[in-house]
């Protein structure tokens, strides 16, 4: 039996997990969504508590109500009781059951299948998987660092970008590192959150090996989600290297005065990414890249750090977008926030977040007053502009 | 099983001349030697003595007693006979009841050598970095191996001679043979108060000044002096141990800090005052905190350097206010070898 | 009658499809509360965002004659909430606009929905100087709720109970028109819910939402000064309770007195822990206060009757919070979710009577509890809380703490209390005790506000 059983009825249904340290807002992604008290944090679980006891049966409302979560850990920083540690796992333990019983949104098994068939959830090709990578060197032994791409920075329009730029950095900085190519497959963090146990581990066994064959001694990863299974969940499966989030590298190249960025002209916003910030604890890299390029300036959003508002991309709903289709969706409230700061540039450090916030910057008629970027793609610009 | 007596030896008071437990007390006027003598006479006798009710447990009159007859013990074996709280009731009660053991054992992986956290969480915070190397994770804390010397504060030597046997054998029973104590209460208890009750203690307390000195000897490549002139915060409970006292000359020196010579340090220290707060009220304690600080200030201290945490707890944010960065000796230490300073005071904003 | 797909269909015209669920899932939450009042599905979930939604919702439901429930954040934990015949339930979540401060009068002007949380942020950041009386329910709790069930809060002790500092009203009433109650029904200004008027803001409060749904709430601002503090007593004598809050009142100079009673963590045991908050603009205002504080206990201090607990800064942030979510950590001591209270609003000197009656209850059902009371209104009387966690697993331990709640609520009544937020069983022990003629014209009320009973019924039910 998952833990979660005999503990998910402690749930209090306080309503803490709704909101930002401040309580300006609301902050839990689902219910400034949806607003229904079942979407927030409390709801869920004491639904998913009825679903256990039998109270109330499966239904495809339920399961999306599940998963409309994005683990994006607001509850966990908000809740005040002992528990708030665990309450992402319950959720997760929760899918783990709907899995195995096979009852979950279609759009969340599509997702499985993609990645289950083809490694990525988005149904591309294994061969097109280094398409963006412009003939980028392939890991070798005695390389420093294994650059994991991960499924966005391979497959997505933006997250390819952000690869490129990426590269790009770490060639003009002299790091030496290599890519899988075709032979990456999926870090499996979302897989894991979004409750298919058995996948997961699989994925998370197979690269854990293929790394200890290839030699990898330490990983950077583009995404923060990839960073953030490897640092937490991996070791368990056989996983032992160090991991970095490129953030990490970048910032410590950029205090060492080993990249110089010219100089620049922006105001800029930085958008938490979850899998950094409350997962990780990283919150001061990302901006101390953005400090050290001359002539930008960094604003920050009312919530920030422990207190950002997702973007609404994690698990899975970069694919599944089961927060989609309203003004009320994170990702076009976080870009509505960004923009009212006055930044002209909003400045992530995930392909999720990228991804989401750049459609939603469209979606709220914003693409030609605020440009949503990754970090990396701010500092290449202005390596190349020396 | 009979509790522990107090082993007071009345000759050595008959003997003495000085009867510097009382004359050189800070809060009752004793210049009069032969009244003070007269007075303590009827202290050692059961008799009603004005010492008994004046006294604010300072601890100080333990370090004044050259022949260490352990007065202030005394007093407080009086003070319980006869009924005199020097606290009120209820706060004695919520003493009483906080730290009494119940079988949650919090340790840490403990070895032979461990740290004493006592029951004071700031430790948490402080025990960090390169000074613990090796030794941080053995680790005993809270009611199971509380030293219950502040028992001493509330007339209550019955509950110190009732509990410490059974803490004792508790930090024996972890297997440890040494243990560095990182307050003074702990250490004092062990050296001091064990064998003025003729309980024996099965391990060796080492004074954790003791430890930091060691340890900063040997991380001395690591030291940037600081250069800086600091104002000591003596603790009640150092009075316990004196002896220990020129560790925090020897740290100092390797650490490049002067102790400014001032008024109340050493054997003049003032305490706190938060006991004394609570003993008596506002206007002494107010008094004491203010007489101290000021003397910081007038000396030219430009850090306040703590021993014990609740001397932290109650001065920390007030010398802070008259412009002097208080930090405990821990991370004074830290400052010297490039670490950070992890116990600082809480944001004062006020939450509205 | 309508089918219930049709009503469907008119609630989606109205509010459009996202904010109507008829679905099991928001059927099966909004069917109850955090507390033991059992458990009954609402047939809708409604969620407007406009009073004239609000009118239009109202206007169905009377037309159709269809129970509908206004719900805040179903906090009450008595089951105020709960829709005994089913129907709409109208979260008012939606509604959470903050429409105006005015400085000089010293209001703001909220909509029905608006949260405590959300206030307290928006007057920190936009207007320093002033706050408001802020409840120690978590922050989800909305401003109309609070007041609607005769809350109090931080400021309880200087200004009575946070229904009293309503300073104007704007009501659906139950046959769907839009009505202004207090100085906002002749004038731009939301200053008074009553005087120099008849004051009909008596129509809504207290009623529990069965006479109207507010739609928006003009709450009066109090100074917010730079500094605060809390003082902590202790005694262990509950019989000098009364005395020293009403010493600490007399000063005129404490903002909130509240005193807590549990057994566990045992440095509760035994005592009762006395919280006297205190606020300045400068240091010398504070220590004044202070100063003032300690004479008016210095005679039970020098008897060592009453001691003061010296807290770090650490220690005090917790006490200081607000809301505090201390009291909201209750819910889990016995890691189970759950607790619940009988709050009756009571005079001061019945603390050492009830303190024993819940010690002996707690006994007798083998329940854990603690008990906060709070002082109202300059000592007139105080709410006293007959606290009991419970485990949400084990419905033993739930049957227990409600027999425990039960036998307090009765104590409370018979001892000359009166019971707070009373649940639906309550209510009729009130009205069972009530003045005959004050019964009638509570129904008289109820029948010519709402003629068709559609208003959260089973609630103050007259028969």
């Amino acid at each position: 039996m998952q833990k979660y059983v005999s503990q998910i009825h402690r749930c209090f249904r306080c309503g803490y997990c709704k909101f930002p340290t401040d309580y300006s807002s609301f902050n839990c992604p689902s219910y400034r969504r949806f607003r229904f008290d079942s979407y927030s944090t409390g709801g869920r679980l004491w639904l998913i508590y009825a679903w256990s006891k039998g109270e109330i049966e499966w239904s495809e409302h339920l399961a999306e109500i599940l998963y409309a979560c994005t683990t994006c850990k607001n509850c966990t920083e908000q809740c005040p009781m002992k528990f708030a540690p665990d309450i992402v796992d319950w959720i997760v333990e929760a899918r783990n059951d709907m899995v195995e019983k096979g009852k979950i949104p279609p759009r969340v098994a599509r997702f499985f299948e993609a990645v289950y068939g083809y490694g990525n959830p988005f149904k591309q090709l294994r061969s097109a998987r280094a398409a963006w990578a412009n003939g980028t060197k392939r890991y070798a032994s005695g390389d420093e660092y294994l650059l994991y791409v991960g499924c966005l920075g391979s497959y997505d329009e933006n997250g390819q970008k952000m690869a490129r730029s990426l590269v790009d950095i770490l060639n003009a900085s002299g790091i030496s590192f290599g890519i899988l190519g075709e032979e990456e497959d999926c870090c499996g963090n979302e897989i894991y959150m979004l409750g298919e146990a058995g996948l997961f581990q699989n994925l998370a066994e197979k690269n854990s090996q293929k790394f200890k064959e290839l030699g990898v001694s330490k990983v950077v990863t583009l995404c923060p989600h990839g960073y953030n299974t490897m640092k937490n969940n991996y070791p368990a499966s056989g996983g032992n290297f160090e991991v970095y989030h490129y953030t990490q590298i970048l910032s410590d190249l950029i205090q060492k005065n080993k990249i110089k960025p010219s100089r620049a002209k922006a105001k800029v916003t930085y958008q938490d990414s979850c899998f950094l910030g409350r997962y990780n604890n990283i919150y001061d890299e990302p901006r101390q890249i953005l400090q050290g390029i001359p002539g930008i300036e960094l604003v920050e959003m009312e919530r920030n750090r422990k207190d950002a508002f997702c973007c609404g991309g994690g698990s899975g709903n970069f694919v599944t977008d089961l927060l989609a289709g309203s003004v009320d969706s994170p990702a076009r409230i976080r870009a509505r926030e960004a923009y009212e700061t006055g930044a002209d540039t909003l400045a992530v450090a995930c392909p999720s977040c990228l991804t989401m916030l750049t459609d939603a910057a469209k979606a709220e008629d914003l693409d030609d007053k605020l440009v949503v970027k990754d970090i990396s793609q701010i500092l290449k610009e202005l390596l190349s502009a020396r | 099983m009979p509790l522990p007596e107090l082993k007071f030896d009345r000759t050595k008071c008959a003997e003495c001349q000085a009867t510097s437990c009382l004359v050189k007390c800070q809060y009752m006027d004793f210049k009069d030697k032969d009244k003070a003598k007269k007075e303590w006479q009827k202290v050692i006798n059961s008799e009603d003595s004005s010492v008994l009710e004046a006294c604010t447990t300072c601890y100080a009159c333990e370090e004044y007693c050259p022949f260490g007859n352990h007065p202030f013990y005394m007093i407080v074996e009086r003070q319980e006979e006869k009924g005199i709280l020097p606290a009120p009731r209820p706060i004695v009660t919520m003493w009483i009841n906080q730290c009494q053991p119940v079988g949650r054992f919090m340790v840490g992986k403990v070895e032979e050598r461990a740290l004493s956290y006592c029951f004071l969480p700031h430790f948490n915070t402080l025990v960090k970095g390169k000074l613990f190397d090796g030794i941080a994770w053995s680790v005993i804390f809270g009611q199971e191996f509380f030293c219950n010397a502040v028992y001493l504060h509330y007339a209550k030597a019955s509950v110190i001679k009732d509990r410490l046997p059974k803490i004792v054998e508790n930090i024996k029973n972890q297997g440890i043979k040494e243990l560095v104590c990182l307050h003074d209460e702990c250490y004092g208890t062990f050296t001091s108060l064990t064998s003025a009750y003729g309980i024996d203690t099965p391990f060796k307390p080492i004074h954790y000044y003791e430890y930091l000195y060691g340890r900063l000897k040997e991380l001395k490549d690591l030291i940037k002096p600081l250069n800086i002139k600091a104002a000591y915060q003596r603790n009640c409970s150092a009075r316990l141990c004196p002896e220990t006292d020129h560790y925090v000359d020897d740290i100092f020196g390797l650490l490049g800090v002067e102790r400014v010579k001032r008024e109340y340090d050493r054997e003049n220290a003032l305490c706190c005052a938060e006991v004394l707060r609570m003993a008596r009220g506002p206007v002494l304690a107010d008094d004491v905190q203010k007489r101290n600080i000021d003397d910081m200030v007038r000396f030219g201290a430009e850090y306040c350097v703590f021993n014990c945490p609740a001397c932290w707890d109650s001065l920390a944010h007030k010398v802070a206010k008259q412009g002097i960065k208080p930090i405990h000796m821990i991370d004074l230490c830290k400052l010297a070898i490039g670490e950070e300073q992890a116990l600082r005071l809480p944001e004062l904003v006020a939450e509205v | 009658m309508t089918t219930t797909s049709a009503l469907y269909d008119s609630l989606v015209k109205i509010v459009g499809k996202d904010f109507v669920s008829d679905q099991k899932e928001e059927r099966y939450f909004y069917a109850r509360d955090g507390g033991l009042m059992p458990p009954h599905e609402p047939d809708f979930v409604v969620m407007p965002k406009t009073t004239e939604e609000v009118q239009e919702i109202v206007k169905l439901a009377n037309r159709e004659k269809v129970p509908i429930v206004p719900k805040g954040a179903g906090l009450a934990l008595t089951g105020l909430v709960i829709p005994q015949l089913g129907g709409i339930v109208l979260d008012m979540n939606r509604m959470d606009r903050i429409l105006e401060v005015n400085e000089k009068a010293g209001y703001v002007v909220v909509e029905g929905g608006t949260t405590h949380g959300a206030l307290k942020s928006y007057l920190q950041k936009h207007h320093p100087n002033l706050r408001h009386s802020i409840p120690d329910s978590p922050p989800i709790a909305t401003i109309v709720a609070n007041a609607v069930i005769h809350g109090q809060g931080r400021l309880s002790q200087q200004h009575g109970f946070n229904s009293d500092m309503v300073s104007s009203l704007e009501v659906v009433l139950p046959t769907g028109e839009l009505c202004r109650i207090g100085s906002c029904s002749v004038s731009s200004y939301w200053f008074s819910k009553g005087p120099p008027l008849p004051d009909l803001s008596g129509l809504f409060l207290g009623w529990f939402g069965t006479t109207g749904i507010i739609t928006k709430l003009g709450l009066k601002l109090y100074p917010c000064k730079k500094m605060r503090d809390v003082m902590l007593f202790l005694t262990d004598k509950a019989e000098l309770v009364p005395d020293i809050m009403l010493r600490l009142s007399h000063t005129e100079m404490v903002e909130d007195v509240v005193v807590s009673a549990q057994p566990l963590p045992l440095r509760f045991r035994g005592t009762f822990w006395i919280m006297a908050y205190i606020t300045g603009d400068s240091d010398e205002e504070l220590e004044f206060k202070r100063k003032m504080v300690w004479d008016a206990l210095w005679e039970y201090f020098e008897s060592r009757d009453v001691g003061l607990l010296s807290t770090s800064p650490e220690m005090k942030a917790p006490l200081m919070s607000m809301p505090s979510k201390d009291l909201t950590r209750f819910a889990d001591v016995s890691k189970g979710g759950g607790f619940q209270y009988a709050g009756p609003i009571t005079p001061i000197e019945k603390f050492p009577a009830f303190i024993r009656k819940l010690e002996e209850v707690a006994t007798k059902y083998n329940v854990f509890y603690a008990s906060t009371a709070r002082l109202i209104d300059a000592g007139h009387c105080m709410m006293f809380s007959f606290s009991f966690s419970f485990n949400r697993a084990n419905s033993d331990e739930m049957a227990r703490a409600k027999k425990a709640l039960d036998e307090c609520s009765k104590f409370a009544l018979e001892e000359g209390g009166v019971l707070w937020k009373a649940d639906i069983y309550e209510q009729r022990l009130l009205m069972d005790k009530m003045d005959p003629n004050t019964l009638v014209l509570m129904k008289k009320i109820k029948q010519l506000l709402d003629p068709n009973g559609i208003m959260n019924p089973g609630n103050w039910e007259v028969k």
